[in-house]
């Protein structure tokens, strides 16, 4: 077969997969957890081969109009060069993981056959856009996952805070795909074509007119998938889904496509030195608040959530200052270690009974019952703190060694403001990230207090994916980081020292000083007892963590909160802590901007039509209501009424024809 | 004779039938009126009859066989609308035409008739009358 | 061109001139007699409309109907007159008065006899008599009835057209009769049968059906329809 059939393939046997689950989910439940995972495994393979066939020479194009469709052709085109063959194994590496785990994870969910669908679902959408050479095409798979994140993000759609995190994450994402499609647009117009090769030709030939007003459109599409900043609040609240789908969305799916789309179209966004300031203020704020915001988080997942909301913003950065090779890197390697956290995660939030980390820091011993989630969750912590050997490590200083490259003016692709922007606060977000990773570990697993509640071992299916990923997360990058330049752009990936040294001290620094505040903390767990567990807590994982979510604000008063003085997070904030805890009020914010003056728009809608049309229609039935009355009296029953007027009426008729006959 | 003669007389009988079946209240009596106007029309039949056979050569006497054939029908007439005011009667213990109004629009508390109970009322009523009549 | 006019035309072009000769104003005798005769016969007429004895009312109608007979034998149509006489003075006002019985319709003055419509019927009666009666004389004023010769409504005649030339529709009116005699019979069976069932039960007036107490009534169904 030729690399494009596989190509071909790969996107279209988990899209089979899916309507298959579908079509048999009732009939056959036999066949539901083959048909989940065996097509995505093959794409993996598939995918692949792909790969080691592209092996970074040349991209592979192909493309056929199936049919003219107006002004600007659409075309069914593959572009697969270094960035996306990797990019689609990695998806394919973990939504293989994550079918695998979801087998074990929602063994006796009754809705396991719909969920499995969307997941394959999603992850052909996801490998659409990696492998679409057309932009028309890439926004449908897209919109794809953006339905599908809608769907699985509501899994638990029992409880309100997941149809709550669902309707947000749709909306919060359609709110940046409106610009996003208006920018596509224009961006045919002007390239006169969906082409990306063609787009690409174009902006290197400078047939581009506008590049700053098309990149700030795509910009905010990007912000709302990739849940960048003041997009990005739509992703904490859909931890309120089931982890595997936390997973995929954070690690491969949803939130890479948006980078992964920049990284496509780079140069258009190279092309305007405002775009790229643009994307550096948002990636700086993104991350420098969002690890603020992990640290005070109660909630495991909603601490993983901000973390991923931080590592994007390094990619971003990467993005900003112009080196794509840094940004998918780190796209690859996050990808891995932030599956690894999200599964592990789930383990341990099935084994505690709980979501929150203050209940997790009053129990001890829980590191025995979970003992892979155990080990694979501190490699990927440290991969996540960039703690030299880890892949976390060589990613993230590949993205940092860029900006000192820039800042240092050894290129003229990216603005040096934009680069010292990436910089200062890639330093500052690895010292928080260093901070938050060592948090979570210490109160999740050197916990004191009563014994943790022992529900025999986790499925292996569970366990084991938790192996597979971790191997990436251990030495991905130490191999990667000399190969990779050879599929990407050939920019050197190799971290320099001064960045090395630098971030490495910085998250040292973060960590000990963590780990210090929580032994001076951690004294005060013993006095105030906190800790909610789940109210079947032999029931299946799925079922633990939708009522761990949904327990959470009930026992603690807030969905992101704990008002628990052991928390070191609360020691090192300070009076920055509850804002932190709250994602710095920007829901708030966002209610007081948008939700009020729509709910008051539409009171007054609404007040308009009850009060003003209403009256306008009542005033039109009025006149007729009037007439009908007059006319009603007359129907009074009386046959000799009728029969008087009718006669009445003929003989009226018979003088009328008589003296018209007789011209009188 | 002139043919003005029983004409004119035709149409005022015909009139006179038509007064009585607006204005009176029985029904029997309606029905009365409703025979006038039939026999107005066959005075005119008939004077038609005798006056076109002798001047146009008309020899199939259709006015007369008319006649007839109207006389048949009104018989037959009489008969069917007496059976529907004795029923209506018996249902409803009146044959005023004036008080049968259940098509009337909007009024259903008017008419002691037009309401179901007192509808039910009077019919039980009526029936009970019409046994005692005939037993 | 009046309707008159035309109908007076068809007239003068058809009938001998000797009618022109002859005006009201010279009557000849059977003239005179169907003129008091038709007085009368409206007059009864009249009566039979305002009477408020409802009885009374029956029996002007058999003298309007009876005055309508001889105006018949005026015309020489005998045998129209005589099935005049039979059919409506003898069946029809009859069964008028035994439908007043069974009604229960009061014997005497009764004061609402005439609905609150009278003056609208007034009113479209008198219109529609003032009316046809202009139309009626403008155009027949000057028509001639020949009444010489033999009879044109003899029963000779009268036989001889109704069965060479309406053989059918005679046949079919007889089927109408029998339908129209089925139809009063089954109108009144139906009613009697719902009202005696109501008188048993003393429930609901026609809950039943006529099954229930066909069999025990029939005597009295056939009384009391005809």
């Amino acid at each position: 077969m030729t690399t494009t059939t596989l190509a071909v393939l790969v996107p279209l046997l988990p899209f089979l997969g899916a309507i298959a689950g579908l079509l048999l989910g009732r009939t056959a439940p036999g066949f539901v957890r083959p048909l989940a995972v065996l097509p995505t495994l093959v794409s993996l393979v598939l995918a692949a081969l792909v790969a080691a066939r592209q092996g970074g020479d040349g991209a592979v194009d192909a493309a056929t109009e199936l049919t003219p469709t107006g002004s600007v052709p659409i075309e069914l085109a593959l572009h697969i060069d270094g960035f996306a063959a990797l990019t689609a194994v990695l998806v394919t590496v973990v939504a293989g993981c994550v079918q695998i785990y979801s087998t074990g994870y929602l063994r006796d969910d009754p809705r396991y056959p719909s969920y499995a669908a969307l997941v394959s679902l999603f992850t052909s959408a996801m490998l659409l856009v990696v492998y679409s050479g057309d932009l028309m095409v890439l926004l449908v798979g897209w919109e794809i996952m953006g339905i599908c994140s809608y769907f699985l993000v509501g899994h638990y759609w029992e409880t309100p805070e997941a149809r709550a995190a669902s309707l947000k994450a749709f909306l919060v994402t359609k709110l940046g795909d409106v610009p996003f499609l208006i920018g596509l647009f224009a961006l045919a117009t002007d390239a006169g074509s969906f082409r990306i090769t063609r787009i690409l030709g174009a902006v290197a030939s400078g047939g581009i007119e506008h590049p700053t007003p098309i990149a700030l459109l795509l910009l905010a599409g990007v912000a709302g998938k990739s849940a960048q900043f003041p997009l990005h609040t739509w992703l904490p609240d859909a931890m309120a889904g089931p982890t595997p789908v936390s997973a995929l969305i954070h690690a491969a799916t949803m939130v890479a496509a948006g980078v992964y789309f920049i990284a496509r179209l780079l140069p258009l966004f190279e092309a305007s030195q405002a775009a790229m300031v643009v994307l550096a203020v948002m990636a700086a704020v993104t991350m420098a608040g969002s690890a603020l915001a992990a640290l005070a988080q109660d909630d495991i997942k909603r601490v993983l959530a901000y973390s991923t909301i931080g590592q994007l913003g390094y990619m971003t950065g990467a993005l900003a200052v112009a080196d794509r090779g840094a940004a998918v890197f780190h796209l690859l390697s996050h990808g891995a270690f932030k599956a690894l956290l999200f599964l592990a995660g789930g383990v341990i939030i099935h084994a505690a009974g709980t979501n929150s980390l203050a209940a997790m820091s009053r129990m001890s011993h829980l590191r025995d019952r979970v003992p892979d989630a155990y080990w694979t969750m501190t490699v990927a912590l440290l991969a996540l703190a960039a703690i030299p050997p880890f892949s976390g490590f060589f990613s993230k200083e590949a993205v940092l060694g860029v900006a000192e490259h820039v800042v240092t003016g050894h290129t003229e692709h990216a603005p040096a403001a934009a680069g010292w922007i990436v910089l200062l606060a890639g330093l500052l977000t690895a010292l928080l990230t260093a901070a938050y990773a060592t948090r979570l570990w210490l109160l999740a697993f050197r916990g004191h207090g009563t014994e943790a509640p022992d529900h025999g071992r986790q499925p292996l299916t569970m366990t084991a994916v938790l192996w597979v990923l971790a191997v990436p997360s251990l030495a991905l990058g130490g191999f990667a980081f000399r190969v990779l330049p050879d599929w990407f752009d050939g920019h050197d990936l190799t971290p320099t020292l001064t960045t090395s040294v630098l971030g490495t001290g910085v998250a040292l620094v973060g960590g000990i000083v963590t780990y210090a505040s929580w032994r001076h903390t951690t004294a005060y767990a013993a006095r105030i007892p906190l800790g909610a567990v789940a109210a079947h807590p032999e029931g299946g994982a799925g079922q633990v963590e939708a009522e761990a979510i949904a327990g959470h604000e009930p026992a603690y008063g807030d969905i992101a909160y704990a008002p628990d003085p052991s928390d070191p997070g609360r020691l090192l904030l300070g009076p920055l802590h509850r804002h932190a805890a709250a994602g710095f009020h920007l829901d708030a914010v966002y209610t007081a901007l948008f939700v009020r003056p729509v709910r008051a728009g539409a009171s007054l809608v609404r007040f308009l039509d009850r009060e003003v049309v209403e009256t306008y229609v009542r005033g039109a039935g009025t006149l007729p209501r009037w007439v009908g009355a007059a006319v009603r009296r007359a129907q009074t029953g009386n046959l000799q009424t009728y029969v008087s007027v009718l006669l009445a009426g003929t003989v009226v008729l018979a003088v009328a024809a008589v003296l018209v006959a007789t011209g009188a | 004779m002139h043919l003005a003669y029983p004409a004119v007389l035709s149409a005022l009988l015909f009139c006179t039938g038509l007064y009585g079946v607006l204005a009176r209240r029985n029904a029997i009596l309606v029905l009365m009126s409703v025979e006038l106007m039939l026999n107005a029309v066959n005075l005119n039949l008939v004077a038609f009859d005798v006056w076109l056979s002798r001047t146009a050569e008309e020899t199939l006497h259709s006015g007369q066989a008319l006649t007839l054939f109207t006389i048949a029908i009104a018989a037959a007439e009489i008969g069917i609308g007496l059976a529907i005011v004795l029923a209506v009667y018996r249902n409803r213990g009146t044959s005023d035409i004036d008080k049968l109004r259940d098509t009337a629009e909007g009024r259903e508390s008017d008419g002691p008739d037009a309401g179901v109970s007192d509808s039910d009322a009077s019919a039980t009523k009526a029936a009970a009358e019409k046994a005692e009549a005939t037993a | 061109m009046t309707p008159a006019a035309t109908v007076g035309s068809l007239a003068t072009g058809t009938v001998n001139l000797a009618a022109e000769s002859r005006g009201f104003l010279s009557p000849t005798g059977v003239e005179v007699v169907f003129l008091l005769v038709g007085l009368v016969t409206f007059g009864a007429a009249v009566v039979t409309v305002t009477t408020r004895q409802l009885v009374h009312a029956a029996l002007w109608l058999v003298v309007a109907l009876g005055g309508l007979a001889v105006e018949y034998l005026l015309l020489t149509a005998e045998f129209i007159a005589w099935v005049q006489v039979l059919i409506y003075v003898g069946s029809v006002v009859v069964l008028l008065l035994f439908g007043l019985m069974l009604t229960r319709a009061p014997i005497g003055r009764s004061p609402d006899a005439d609905s609150g419509n009278r003056w609208v019927a007034l009113a479209v009666a008198v219109a529609a008599a003032a009316t046809l009666v202009w139309v009626v004389v403008d155009a027949f004023r000057t028509t001639w009835i020949d009444l010489e010769g033999a009879p044109a409504g003899s029963t000779d005649v009268t036989g001889a057209s109704l069965f060479q030339h309406w053989v059918l529709p005679f046949e079919a009116l007889s089927v109408l009769l029998l339908a129209a005699l089925v139809g009063a019979i089954v109108l009144s069976r139906k009613a009697k049968a719902g009202t005696a069932a109501g008188g048993a039960t003393a429930t609901g007036p026609s809950a039943s059906g006529p099954s229930a107490s066909g069999t025990t009534d029939a005597g009295r169904d056939t009384e009391g329809t005809r």
